[in-house]
């Protein structure tokens, strides 16, 4: 079974059309990684599917734009993954 | 129908909002400064306005489904193609299928039929956020209340 950081990888290598070796645990999905708002919509589609879940992003950007969240609490992958299994916990709860 | 002013519903045929399902009927004008320059002489609807009465469709359920709070416009097209060549004073009836509701998008199937055949179908993402203005808000209520309804009910 994939863990959820491959499984993240791979959505994004697929969606993005960025080479899987580029994806780390540390990138930035948008300092490093290049990817914009629209690209970001077809990551969150291709995870809302794979992980069945419903990533909350406009909650998320509301709390970056009020300051109470960073964007790395997001959109580093390392931090995205952790994000989707607590979203995978709490659906599974 | 006023192309030029992008407004491109006439009337409501069906609307389940829980199901995410529309039809409309919209009929292209027989005279538009549009139908001027494409073609010259040959006078037919652009793919890209036929794309734009798709969006449309599909954004107005979404815009009642959020009680005409929120802000819906196209995002991306995954996918669209126009297969029929739609001319002055053809009755469209317009067809959106909500496909995905993710968090502040979503995903619909629509298509634009003419005489019975598929003249354009597309696979579009909708984007759903507040308004910019209250003015723009209330601007959008006006304009889209000259929408009629097949069913008052829909109203």
């Amino acid at each position: 079974m994939s863990s959820t950081f491959e499984t993240v990888a791979q959505v994004i290598s697929e969606t993005s059309d960025i080479p899987l070796a580029n994806i780390t645990p540390d990138a930035h999905a948008i300092d490093d990684l290049g990817i914009d708002s629209l690209d970001f919509l077809d990551i969150v589609f291709a995870l809302d599917k794979k992980f069945g879940i419903k990533i909350p992003l406009e909650k998320w950007t509301q709390e970056v734009n009020q300051g109470q969240a960073s964007v790395e609490d997001y959109f580093v992958v390392k931090n995205l993954c952790a994000r989707i299994d607590e979203l995978v916990a709490a659906k599974s709860a | 129908m006023r192309l030029e002013y992008f407004e491109m519903l006439d009337r409501v045929e069906e609307m389940d909002l829980a199901a995410g399902r529309i039809r409309v009927i919209a009929t292209t004008p027989i005279n538009s400064p549009v139908f001027e320059g494409h073609f010259p002489k040959f006078p037919i609807l652009p793919g890209v306005l036929m794309l734009e009465i798709m969006n449309q469709a599909s954004g107005y359920l979404l815009y009642r489904r959020f009680n005409r709070e929120r802000f819906v416009f196209l995002g991306s097209v995954k996918r669209a193609k126009f297969r029929r060549m739609v001319k002055p004073g053809a009755i469209l009836d317009v067809r959106g299928q909500i496909t995905y509701d993710g968090s502040g998008f979503h995903i619909a199937e629509t298509s634009l039929i003419v005489d019975g055949e598929v003249a354009a179908d597309a696979e579009i993402v909708l984007i759903v956020q507040d308004f910019p203005t209250a003015e723009a808000k209330a601007e959008l209520a006006r304009r889209t209340s000259e929408i009629t309804f097949a069913d008052p009910v829909l109203a």
